[in-house]
């Protein structure tokens, strides 16, 4: 239902945010998550950051699914 | 592209279906219940890939789709109303409600407008000070918060022309209906990761403990999508239901705190609405008191036509998994993408179209 | 289920989808056009027609131009009027060699914009080797059209011994695209109000009579060529395969999409398969032709990222499929209307 993409941070302004994806630029509201800082990537949705995107987990689900990978073969 | 390539490799997607398959040992029926997860499940041809054991059905997950006639009629008619300049997002413009399209009614002449964000009709409104802004918002508590948010910042900018017609909708209510109601035999949930990103997994715990289905909040790649299912089976082999977080990098379990303190600053719940399932007390969103001004719906009293559905269409039985698209008679024959019928195959996210795009 | 009997209900005014190359545009020219000016060269529906003219065939075309904004990343409403039309020849194999250009302007339009947009048509005719040969100038009142239209015919010669047609695929064809798709409608999409996001990707818009030329040098085993615009290559695949009554397979892996394009689609909810494109061309090649014709297009400088898309098979006739990068497979249906941007 909702489309939302991972952005990175370019540049803070205040309560809103640069933030780029594959190039595209657009500013949007951070005001969800005023603890974004540059170089995190967000979650835009509709023109607002719903969320951080927690790097630890992503890389962990990847480690996950590269031993699954490794066990078929 | 971060977090979407890395979530999409052939040799990841082949590991995981291995073992699904591997570990399927009964026919297995899930619903997923977000249009996004419909077009990716559609876009990536999941249910090809996947073992003839698990069966994906799509719930009440398409907001355009769920939005019944009698709302659709308003926006509408709000058109009408002398200086309106609607502004809404590209989704529901080609929905039919019982006599027109905002789509139809643009080509008679209205003044409607497409826009990526609601702060987007905000500047429309700062921009033609003698118009009237009308945003109709339609979604679920992913885009009711930045609604909320865009309505605190007309009022701080002291925009007078500014008004929202909150024609938005919660998720728990409408599962805890669809499971209520006992109509589907299902074996767990595919949960929508974006609304979780906002609500948290709380929420969705009567799902376990009242109803003994297993749940996984879900995020949109490929890669999600399977290892949720991978997920899911586990719990129904285990028989140990729960609310399970496959979206971790998406999701914090206790979702975004912010996004629901303005979205419950600015929104009371109240009945809503929904095609497909009815009336839900406490399924929809209405602008408390103190916003009354910015609302659209009290500010602008229209008359609406006699609602009346599109004879034969079954939308609602497909939203609530009943029926699938190729079941409705009307389906491919009078209905198709370019002359749709239901918001089931208007939405490029309804579960009509997403079928649609699986006919080869 | 089999055939997908389909119908469409007569919608009583014009929609901006029965002009946006999808399936009301197909059945308003279907059901009124070609009802009302039957004849065989229309009837072929490719992008120009072919005509026997005194012992020789030539191609004519024509187009209209009202794009918004009127200037964009990449280009402008001129350069179009002008790369648009001659590119409607190439797509018959045609040698490009005049233009006409109708000009619809809105009173109060700026004389300096005007003068930019004709200077660009201008420009883009002679680097194509084409003239403006007749012409036409109309203006209107305020608010009776968006500030300047343009219409421009062309017509070109076809040398002998081509057969170029949207009817000609076979099964065992080979696809070849000329370039990234999506450009265009993203360098447009980027300037719309309402929309506002920044990009560096600009508009293909480009004459590409130089790259048809280059192909057929090295093999006239071409048997369509087709510059996927508004619609973008949804649209093109789907009506060589309705008028070729073969199945078209596009392999998504090898499509070329710059990473902007890529970016812009993901954000906005949109399908690059359905963006316009200016400056490219789709080529159905007979197989073993295909690497020669290639070769050709990745020697010139407009076709440095060309790229074997696909493939034709017998079935299923009149439809396209999308194979998935993870080898599933998709309808690639008609577009059904304008590019919306998806938020939900």
């Amino acid at each position: 239902m909702c489309v939302a993409v991972p952005a990175r941070v370019k540049e803070v302004l205040g309560t809103q945010a640069e933030v780029e994806i594959g190039g595209v630029a657009r500013r949007v509201s951070i005001q969800f998550t005023p603890e974004a800082k540059i170089d995190d990537y967000l979650l835009i949705h509709a023109g607002f950051s719903i969320h951080r995107i927690d790097d630890d987990e992503a890389k962990e689900m990847l480690k996950l699914l590269a031993n699954m990978e490794g066990d078929g073969l | 592209m971060k977090y979407l390539d890395e979530f999409r490799r052939p040799e990841q997607i082949a590991a995981l279906l291995q073992e699904i398959r591997r570990i399927t040992r009964r026919p297995l029926r899930f619903m997923e219940v977000c249009g996004t997860h419909t077009m990716a499940i559609a876009r990536w041809g999941l249910k090809r890939l996947l073992p003839e054991e698990i069966e994906l059905v799509s719930g009440p997950g398409c907001p355009v789709c769920v939005t019944a006639n009698p709302d659709i009629d308003r926006a509408i008619a709000l058109a009408d109303i002398p200086e309106a300049i609607i502004a809404t997002f590209g989704d529901l413009m080609r929905v039919p409600g019982s006599l027109s399209s905002l789509n139809g009614q643009r080509a008679r002449g209205r003044d409607i407008r497409v826009v990526y964000s609601p702060l987007d009709a905000l500047s429309l409104a700062e921009e033609f000070p003698k118009n009237k802004v009308i945003f109709i918002a339609v979604g679920f508590e992913t885009t009711a918060p930045t609604l909320a948010a865009t309505i605190k910042e007309a009022y701080v900018r002291g925009l007078a022309n500014f008004f929202a017609l909150s024609l938005h909708k919660t998720v728990p209510p409408a599962l805890a209906t669809l499971l209520d109601l006992g109509e589907i035999k299902l074996d767990g949930f595919i949960l929508p990761g974006h609304v979780s990103a906002v609500i948290g997994s709380k929420p969705y715990e009567f799902i376990p403990k009242d109803h003994g289905l297993g749940c996984v909040i879900t995020g949109f790649e490929p890669a999600d999508i399977l290892q949720a299912i991978l997920l899911l089976v586990s719990q129904a082999n285990a028989l140990a239901p729960r609310v399970e977080i496959q979206y971790r990098r998406g999701v914090n379990p206790a979702g975004n705190r912010i996004a629901r303190e303005i979205m419950a600053e600015v929104f009371a719940p109240a009945p809503g609405l929904w095609r497909g399932l009815g009336m839900i007390p406490e399924s929809g969103l209405e602008l408390r008191d103190r916003w009354a001004s910015f609302d659209g719906g009290r500010t602008f009293p229209v008359e609406l036509p006699q609602a009346k559905e599109s004879p034969g269409c079954r939308c609602g039985e497909v939203l609530r998994g009943l029926i699938s698209p190729r079941e409705c008679p009307l389906y491919g024959r009078l209905c198709t993408p370019e002359e749709p019928h239901g918001p089931c195959m208007v939405s490029t996210e309804g579960s009509c179209a997403a079928a649609w795009k699986e006919e080869i | 289920m089999k055939g997908k009997p389909t119908f469409s209900r007569p919608s009583e005014v014009i929609l901006l989808a029965h002009g946006s190359g999808g399936r009301l545009s197909r059945d308003l020219i279907g059901e009124l056009f070609l009802e009302a000016f039957d004849n065989p060269a229309l009837a072929k529906l490719d992008d120009a027609a072919v005509l026997e003219v005194g012992g020789g065939r030539i191609a004519f075309t024509t187009d209209s131009y009202v794009v918004t904004p009127i200037f964009f990343p990449g280009g402008d409403i001129g350069k179009l009027a002008a790369a648009g039309t001659v590119n409607d020849l190439v797509t018959t194999g045609a040698v490009p060699l005049y233009l006409s250009a109708g000009f619809i302007i809105e009173e109060g339009f700026p004389l300096s914009d005007l003068k930019k947009i004709v200077h660009s048509l201008a420009e883009t005719a002679r680097l194509a080797g084409v003239s403006v040969v007749t012409g036409d100038t109309k203006v209107v009142n305020h608010g009776s059209l968006d500030k300047i239209f343009i219409n421009t015919a062309g017509v070109g010669v076809i040398p002998e011994g081509l057969n170029i047609s949207g009817a000609n695929a076979r099964p065992g064809d080979v696809i070849i695209l000329s370039g990234t798709i999506g450009d265009h409608g993203i360098a447009v999409l980027s300037k719309r109000e309402g929309l506002k996001f920044k990009t560096t990707v600009e508009s293909d818009c480009a004459p590409l009579n130089g790259l048809a030329a280059a192909m057929l040098a090295v093999s006239t085993e071409i048997r369509c060529l087709r510059d996927p615009t508004r619609g973008g290559l949804a649209s093109v695949v789907n009506e060589i395969a309705a008028q070729s009554r073969v199945g078209i397979f596009i392999d998504e892996k090898s499509l070329p999409v710059k990473e902007e394009v890529r970016g812009a689609s993901e954000l906005l909810g949109l399908d690059p398969l359905y963006l316009a494109n200016e400056g490219k061309l789709v080529a159905i090649v007979a197989p073993e032709a295909a690497e020669a014709i290639l070769g050709a297009l990745t020697s010139h400088p407009l076709g440095r990222e060309a790229a074997i898309i696909g493939e034709v098979r017998a079935e299923p006739a009149g439809r396209c499929v999308l194979i998935s990068p993870l080898r599933s497979t998709r309808v690639i249906d008609l577009p059904v209307g304008e590019l919306l941007p998806r938020i939900c």
